[in-house]
């Protein structure tokens, strides 16, 4: 049976159970005298019951699909006759993947060896074998859960604590996967990084102004050996984060700073949504924006003037990019400067203060903490903005502070390095695992330092 | 008069001349945001209106049983394989028998669309009996016509056709057998190399099984993190950490999400590339911070005590939670979902990385299928050089953009009925 199908069965067995745990709380309570002689609720035995019946079938089912696949594949392997065992790793997995093609029918048996046909053959009745013993155990564990569910119920039994506790069981995993991610996160791109400084080395990569990951295939091409030197990346990425907070920055601050100081309640009500649409528009748009309409007028403008501009250039990326995250500014920005106590301003006015010094000498220094957060979070934005520098920026990298000119970025390269064809155990894939660790360290440190900043001093007027 | 009263009476002029310019600049900001904002949507809106649009031209077509090489009309095999281009070749050289030559021939040949085929075949499955008989019909005209069609007479000297296209279209514009039509591929076909047979429906229908995925995933998993936290973690370290993970995983950038999703989805657990499942759980891992930070703070909005009356009542912790919380904090909870969905909607980057930037004709039927998603089809089609795929392109992404209007509106909608002020 299909897994999908297994899943609805094992459902409607669940509803089942329910049903069934139900029908004998009442019939156990009535000779009592009614429900209320009974511990807990129905509901709570059937639940009770309905548990039994899940748990356990979907921990085996679980177990079982996770380690399933290479069980079979290493039963498939060794029944291969010893001459015809694949000599190493890349070779085993061409054989298998011969062997699966054969097996779904992709590949004719007559093109292969018969030893290769033979395997596929077994592949094919381990499999359906495989099926069919799940499907069973499947089946019997869920009903065996559920007899032992439905056998326990008592009057006497504390199916609502028991109930409670598998569920507040539930929450707590559900909370923990933010851990996991971490973790998960953590760990995918550590190890692949520690593979790759196995092969470059981590001064170079890191120190090395020259970036040209792209290895020869075979050992006599005429290619250069891959240079790793990520300086160029992290010159561009710092180019281009710090246009878009040029721009960023002052627009993003000052409309906080209108909308919250000066704008009336209409002007407020319609600007303040409105530029929040900014943040809500995809990147890919912005990329495409970037890439199609502003960097050609750019470009137009710069030989109007006499400059050279590239077509790719960085200005256009940062123009766009800081365009995006002015509503992040100022949301930020509008948050710290409304926490400021009205008492502040207040007293400022009153000793004869224009509001633009008031604003200037009293609440900005005031909300400085939570603006600079504000910032930081905004550069780990930047920084991590993909989309619009994928199609906006270029992929040479050119180690330059020219804004006219086309760099590339950290996240271009993990883009372009991991899309397309591509072998896992290259120092070029690894090396985007690399740039990964990179920017996750990055944004993680401007993100901790940020919130340290805003925590620390927020709350220090009232 | 004081001095000082003096000093600053003279001062004065200057600190208001400062005044409004600290003013003006704040005006200016917000003017520049909006600026940004119009320009971005009426440079698409201006790129892609056209795209709604195809045009197509009238030619009169004998199903002409020879050139077509059927043997047998109710043969479904030969009807499927006959030779449609060859009845639609023949009708352009009877209309301009002017052309000769291999070269002026394939050009003549090239300004109907590949695809226009395909709508032959259709009519004569439907209607065997038009076999030898002669039809007038609006072909599907290819992608460059189109774009001449189009553009505005300056801008018609730049056109990729050659001089005699340009006269053929010219003819045939002026016995107005040209038109443009509702385009109807875009919404029904998936991607194609030639621009005027694709469209969005197989990234729409991909979009759609991701998204379904992450919500089906994101939403409870979310609400059941948010609960614990809110209600029942004890206040501990472990407590403590979960909260910090939560708080940077939301400003993790999106692309690592997507290096996640490379190394241990696809390549630990061994799910397959590019399918919508593990996009789904590639987006649910990005908005789950989103989700139960929301959720987090819907629950902290009901009051207090409500949970005292509930607990007064004899209720466990777990019925105060389940019977009264959560009903009251629900609302706000679907709001947060909603804008957490709109943000993936819109999310390319960590797709890229799982594969699902392939390009794939077929209208994926499940979310195990192969597929692509409408932001990645907008950036495929972004980087492809035809010039109708800019029109396309833009076409797409007032799409994407209405559904995001459509999903945050609905939100906003929510919040504003359904959400209760205590």
């Amino acid at each position: 049976m299909q897994t999908g199908n297994l899943l609805l069965l094992l459902v409607v067995m669940i509803a089942g159970a329910y049903y069934m745990g139900h029908r004998r709380s009442f019939a156990l309570a009535r000779p009592l005298g009614g429900i209320r002689h009974l511990h807990s609720l129905p509901f709570y035995y059937a639940m009770r019951t309905a548990i039994w019946c899940a748990i356990p079938a979907l921990v085996v089912l679980g177990v079982w699909l996770a380690f399933d696949d290479t069980l079979i594949r290493n039963m498939v392997m060794g029944s291969l006759p010893a001459a015809s065992q694949p000599v190493d790793g890349s070779a085993a997995n061409l054989m298998l993947n011969q062997i699966s093609n054969v097996a779904s029918g992709a590949l004719s048996p007559a093109s292969v060896s018969p030893e290769i046909a033979a395997a596929a053959e077994k592949l094919n009745s381990l499999r359906q074998l495989n099926t069919m013993a799940i499907t069973v155990v499947v089946i019997v564990v869920a009903m065996l859960g559920t007899a032992w569910g439905w056998v326990k119920i008592s009057p006497q039994m504390r199916a609502r604590q028991q109930v409670e506790k598998v569920l507040q069981t539930l929450f707590m995993l559900s909370a923990t996967i933010a851990i996991l991610t971490t973790v998960g996160i953590l760990m995918s791109v550590l190890f692949e990084s520690i593979r790759f400084f196995g092969k470059v080395p981590a001064t170079d990569f890191l120190f090395g102004l020259h970036w040209s990951p792209q290895t020869a295939l075979r050992a006599d091409q005429v290619a250069s050996e891959g240079a790793f030197g990520a300086i160029p990346l992290f010159v561009g990425t710092l180019l281009i984060s710090a246009i878009a907070l040029l721009v960023a920055v002052p627009v993003g601050l000052m409309s906080a700073i209108y909308l919250a100081e000066y704008a009336p309640a209409r002007v407020r009500a319609f600007a303040k949504p409105a530029l929040e649409v900014l943040a809500g528009v995809p990147t890919v748009v912005y990329g495409f924006f970037a890439a199609l309409t502003v960097a050609p007028v750019i470009r137009q403008i710069g030989e109007s003037i006499g400059l050279d501009v590239a077509s790719e250039s960085a200005l256009a990326a940062g123009l766009v990019m800081g365009v995006m995250i002015i509503p992040f500014v100022s949301s930020l920005a509008d948050d710290v400067i409304t926490a400021v106590p009205q008492a502040l301003r207040d007293a400022s006015l009153g000793l004869g203060a224009t509001r633009s010094e008031t604003i200037k000498k009293v609440i900005f220094p005031a909300a400085l903490p939570g603006i600079m957060g504000g910032i930081l979070l905004a550069a780990s934005r930047a920084i991590g903005e993909t989309m619009i520098v994928v199609m906006a920026a270029g992929l040479a990298a050119n180690l330059t502070a020219n804004p006219l000119d086309a760099v590339t970025t950290v996240t271009v390269q993990i883009v372009t390095l991991l899309t397309g064809d591509q072998e896992f155990d290259s120092a070029k894939t690894l090396a985007a695992f690399a740039l990964g660790l990179m920017l996750f360290i990055t944004t993680l440190l401007l993100n901790v330092i940020a919130l340290h900043i805003v925590k620390k001093y927020r709350e220090q007027y009232d | 008069m004081s001095k000082t009263t003096e000093q600053v009476r003279k001062s004065l002029a200057k600190r208001y001349r400062a005044e409004r310019r600290f003013k003006a600049f704040g005006v200016g900001a917000i003017g520049f945001g909006l600026l940004a904002l119009v320009l971005l949507f009426t440079d698409i809106i201006g790129k892609g209106h056209s795209a709604f649009f195809e045009t197509y031209v009238k030619m009169e077509v004998t199903f002409d049983q020879d050139t077509l090489d059927i043997s047998d009309v109710r043969d479904e095999e030969q009807l499927n394989f006959a030779n449609y281009d060859g009845v639609i070749r023949n009708a352009l050289r009877e209309e301009f028998p002017s052309a000769s030559g291999r070269q002026e021939k394939r050009e003549l040949y090239s300004l109907i669309s590949t695809g226009a085929g395909y709508e032959l075949r259709d009519l004569l499955k439907d209607d065997p009996s038009l076999m030898g008989k002669s039809i007038t019909l609006w072909l599907l005209a290819d992608d460059d016509v189109d774009v001449y069609v189009k553009s505005a007479q300056d801008d018609r000297l730049e056109s990729r056709l050659s001089d005699n296209q340009k006269s053929w279209i010219e003819s045939l514009e002026a016995q107005d057998r040209v038109e443009l039509q509702w385009n109807q591929s875009l919404f029904t076909h998936g991607d194609s190399r030639e621009p005027e047979l694709a469209g969005i429906w197989g990234a729409v229908t991909g979009s759609f099984f991701t998204m379904l995925v992450t919500l089906i995933l994101s939403f409870p998993i979310g609400v059941a993190a948010a609960i614990y936290l809110e209600e029942f973690a004890p206040k501990n370290k472990f407590t403590d950490f979960i909260e910090v993970n939560i708080n940077n995983l939301a400003a993790v950038p999106s692309i690592i999400f997507g290096l996640l999703g490379l190394a241990v989805i696809i390549g630990l657990f061994g799910l397959p590339r590019s399918v919508p499942v593990v996009g789904g759980i590639v987006l649910t891992l990005m908005t789950l911070p989103t989700i139960i930070i929301s959720s987090r703070a819907a629950i902290k909005a009901v009051p207090p005590s409500i949970r005292e009356a509930a607990m007064g009542l004899g209720a466990s912790k777990m019925q105060v939670v389940l019977h009264h919380v959560l009903p009251l904090a629900l609302p706000g909870m679907l709001t947060g979902a909603i804008i957490g969905m709109a943000q993936a909607l819109g999310e390319t980057a960590p797709l890229l990385m799982i594969g699902m930037v392939a390009f794939i004709v077929d209208v994926p039927g499940g979310p195990l299928d192969p597929s692509t998603v409408l932001p990645v089809q907008i950036y495929l089609w972004a980087d492809s050089p035809e010039q109708s795929f800019v029109a396309l392109t833009s076409a797409a992404i007032m799409v994407l953009l209405s559904f995001l209007i459509a999903m945050n509106t609905l939100a906003v909608f929510l919040r504003k009925r359904l959400e209760r002020r205590w």
